[in-house]
């Protein structure tokens, strides 16, 4: 079933596709691909280990025992960032999945049954006017910090967007004679949604995830670079960089190399999302003239 | 001199010259002429007009061969500002949907002033004056008003006299109109058609009139040329090519347009009464809570009966009812008030969960085949899913709906293809099918036929009429078009604003009309007075 709906939501041949997005977007999966592969085998990636202090070795500029030099406290600054991809990556990932999942289903039902719909769009209204870093330090002020309540703390203020989006999809999709036919034949409401209604939101849902995705990976380093974010316990891009605030003068490359790991995979994904926006809707992709 | 002097005219697709579309047409037209390019979709009359026009899609269709000129100058040699330059000046193209072609946020005089300010040196008084004089010409009442309107606030009929008064404003020499009328009703139909003759008889220009459709061409044509698959067909003056057709496709084309002359009625066979519709009442919008919304009264006490095995037409103009009475009759939206009686049974009332078990029983066609048909399924899949929903076990419909393809003219091996691999008629034949694959007593076709070319169209006809005998189904039969429900239809009712003003046997009803909107209608067909399918004048 799940194969049935899928077909068909993908039109283009890979020719085609590879024709009309050109290089960029290869060069963004092959980076983001990295980054993927360096956060999963960490361990093995990293020289040294990235909690570990060594007083003498404080703020060492890079050598070959220390690929990118140490911080204040003495800590392997590369090994530090290898592993700060791994909380970045989850965080992105997992905000996606949660905001589509549960964006995807309230989506559904606000956008084909209207007197659902007057509610649930307030509601996300509401949602939606909370901003998602003020919403974090309320989470973590009130139960702790951890990834999970940044987690929460990203999602929710995502999952309107997602409904939005279901639901201007469904709102056009419900018109169509087919979904008329549908109801003609006696298909029950549920059926109706999953096998007529749902397969047209999978195109545009896919060029939203990415964007959902940069932007948790973003909102997660600010967090942690205001402390509102994943503890200092756990090296991520965000914690890196503030703790090295202070030494920002003296030693820049401590913010530089985080900074450029966290720029390098937002732009690879913002990067897969245009591309996939250019080959799901042709009407937005170049114009060739 | 011809105006326009198209040679040989090739037209392939950009990538790969091997795929023509248009292969070496010769068309000319003189000043002061009508010439129609008739043909049915995918013939390539309206690439052959847009290459003329230089308005090819770049990219994707272009012209290999030939030579197109106007007043002796051959177009494919412009520059493209050039040839933006004779677009306006020395030709222009009116199209067939005037809410599209305008732009919407502009006051429509302002967008005919634009026209004059970027091609000629008028000042703003002068240019008013025109603009003004050209509304007048194409007869729109207070034209003041209609100039300072925006698109939106004008109906279809104005905002296509817009259109030809933009395209006429700068006296260009020769017209391209691509079926400018077939998005209208016929009333206004014949009031537009008329007053492209009109015009061109007062600044003789040279009208290239496209259309599919023969009513169209027996009306306002002086020449006729008709394509085929990207060839020219036949071509000669009008009267020769409806009443003596050399080749077999302009015979077929002509035979397939049905005749205004109602056929017979078919006996009472069955005595059982399929559907009953009494008193039925549409209201549209009204007050909310706290204010008294317009509301639109679009159907006012309709009744009929309809008895099995017989077709009942409803026909009427945009704006009619005729698609509220059928969407009601289906349940697709709540009636106000009235009753619907299925087989003795009153649905009217009935809230989704107890409609159920007569959703088997009543089955409808939609207009667009393009758009009925989920793309993403198969169209067994398509075609079992009712059946699957009351119950049939998945193999047996999949038998089952083998053979209904085969009923309806399509292999039993198409099953396992997909809507986008077959052709508009085909599509029809597909949702005929799922529609029968419920053994329904009422069918309601919804227009169901006006989206196919006229041969496609006579073949969906036949289909129905044939699975009617076969079965003995009920058809309620939606359509803007008289001469679809002259040959198809058993009784007629004719609706207009919500009401039907008449209703009665077909013969009576089409054949000797009481009502005198029913009248109007009949006199607005095109084509009316020529019986295409014997090429001769109807016989007075």
């Amino acid at each position: 079933m799940a194969e049935k709906t899928l077909r068909g939501a993908f039109p283009l041949s890979t020719r085609k596709i590879s024709a009309r997005i050109g290089i960029a977007p290869i060069i963004a999966a092959v980076v983001l691909l990295i980054i993927i592969l360096i956060a999963i085998f960490a361990p093995l990636v990293a020289p040294h280990d990235p909690l570990l202090q060594n007083p003498i070795e404080r703020l060492k500029p890079p050598s070959s025992d220390h690929l990118l030099g140490t911080d204040n406290y003495g800590r392997d600054l590369f090994s530090r960032v290898v592993y700060g991809a791994r909380v970045s990556l989850v965080i992105g990932i997992g905000v996606t999945i949660l905001s589509v999942v549960i964006g995807l289903a309230v989506g559904l039902v606000s956008g084909f049954f209207r007197t659902a719909d007057a509610v649930i769009m307030r509601i996300m209204d509401g949602l939606m006017a909370m901003p998602s870093v003020l919403l974090a330090i309320a989470i973590v002020s009130l139960v702790g910090a951890s990834i999970w309540t940044v987690m929460a703390a990203i999602t929710i203020p995502e999952i309107p967007r997602v409904v939005r989006l279901v639901r201007s999809v469904v709102l056009t999709a419900r018109e169509e004679p087919y979904v008329e036919a549908a109801i003609a034949l006696g298909t029950s409401m549920p059926r109706v949604l999953w096998r007529h209604l749902m397969p047209n939101t999978f195109a545009p849902l896919t060029v939203q995830a990415t964007y959902v995705c940069a932007s948790a990976i973003l909102t997660e380093a600010i967090l942690s670079f205001l402390g509102a974010g994943v503890s200092t316990e756990t090296p991520t891009w965000g914690n890196i960089m503030a703790e090295a605030r202070v030494f920002f003068q003296l030693k820049p490359s401590l913010i530089l190399w985080p900074g450029l790991a966290l720029s390098l995979c937002i732009l690879s994904i913002n990067l897969l999302g245009d591309a996939a926006r250019d080959v799901l809707d042709p009407r937005m992709g170049k114009r060739e003239d | 001199m011809p105006v326009l002097m198209v040679e040989d005219l090739h037209v392939a697709v950009d990538s790969k010259a091997e795929l023509e579309v248009v292969h070496g047409i010769t068309i000319e037209i003189n000043a002061g002429e009508t010439v129609c390019l008739v043909g049915e979709s995918g013939s390539g009359k309206s690439v052959s007009s847009l290459a003329t026009m230089g308005l090819l899609p770049k990219g994707s269709l272009k012209v290999t061969k030939g030579r197109i000129l106007l007043d002796g100058e051959n177009l494919l040699d412009l520059s493209p500002s050039q040839l933006r330059d004779r677009r306006a000046t020395r030709m222009s193209m009116i199209f067939q949907e005037p809410m599209t072609a305008l732009n919407p946020v502009i006051k429509v005089g302002e967008q005919i002033e634009e026209v004059l300010q970027a091609h000629t040196k008028l000042s703003n008084a002068e240019t008013h004056a025109k603009v003004m004089d050209m509304l007048e010409q194409v007869g729109l009442p207070d034209i003041e008003r209609i100039a300072r309107s925006y698109p939106h606030q004008l109906s279809g009929g104005q905002r296509q006299r817009i259109m030809i008064a933009m395209a006429l404003v700068l006296e260009p020499r020769l017209l391209i109109a691509d079926e400018p009328t077939t998005a209208l009703d016929v009333t206004t139909q014949k009031q537009i058609l008329k007053l492209i003759k009109e015009l061109q008889e007062k600044h003789g220009t040279a009208v290239l009139f496209i259309t599919h459709d023969m009513g169209v061409v027996a009306e306002i044509a002086d020449r006729v040329y008709v394509m085929n698959q990207g060839d020219l067909v036949e071509s000669g003056e009008v009267k020769q090519i409806l009443s003596s057709p050399r080749q077999d496709y302009t015979r077929r084309l002509l035979s397939s347009v049905p005749s205004l002359v109602p056929r017979a009625s078919r006996p009472v066979i069955r005595k059982k009464l399929a559907l009953q519709v009494t008193e039925l009442n549409k209201v549209y919008g009204g007050g909310g809570f706290l204010s008294k919304a317009k509301t639109t009264h679009a159907a006012r006490e309709v009744s009929f009966n309809l008895t099995a095995g017989r077709t009942l037409g409803i026909v009427g103009e945009s704006g009619s009812g005729k698609s509220t009475v059928a969407r009601c009759v289906m349940r697709m939206i709540d009636p106000t008030s009235g009753g619907i009686r299925v087989g003795g049974q009153e649905i009217s009332g009935l809230t989704r969960k107890g409609l159920h078990p007569f959703r088997k029983r009543l089955q409808m066609v939609f207009q667009d085949p393009y758009r009925s048909l989920n793309p993403r399924l198969t169209i067994e899949e398509s075609i079992i899913e009712g059946p699957v929903n009351y119950g049939t076990p998945p193999k047996e419909a999949r038998a089952r709906a083998g053979e209904l393809l085969e009923l309806v003219g399509l292999p039993a091996s198409a099953a396992k293809r997909y809507p986008h691999m077959f052709s508009g008629g085909q599509r029809q034949r597909i949702a005929i099918a799922r529609a029968l694959a419920m053994e329904p007593e009422l069918l309601v076709a919804d227009e169901a036929v006006s989206a196919l070319d006229v041969s496609v169209q006579s073949q969906v006809l036949e289909l129905l009429t044939e699975i009617q005998e076969r079965t003995g189904i009920a058809i309620l039969f939606i359509t803007h078009d008289l001469r679809v429900a002259a040959q198809i239809c058993d009784e007629v009712a004719v609706m207009r604003r919500g009401e039907v003003v008449e209703i009665g046997e077909t013969a009576d009803v089409l054949g000797n009309p009481q009502h005198e909107y029913t009248q109007a209608l009949l006199s607005a067909a095109p084509g009316r007075d020529w019986d295409f399918a014997n090429f001769r004048p109807v016989a007075a």
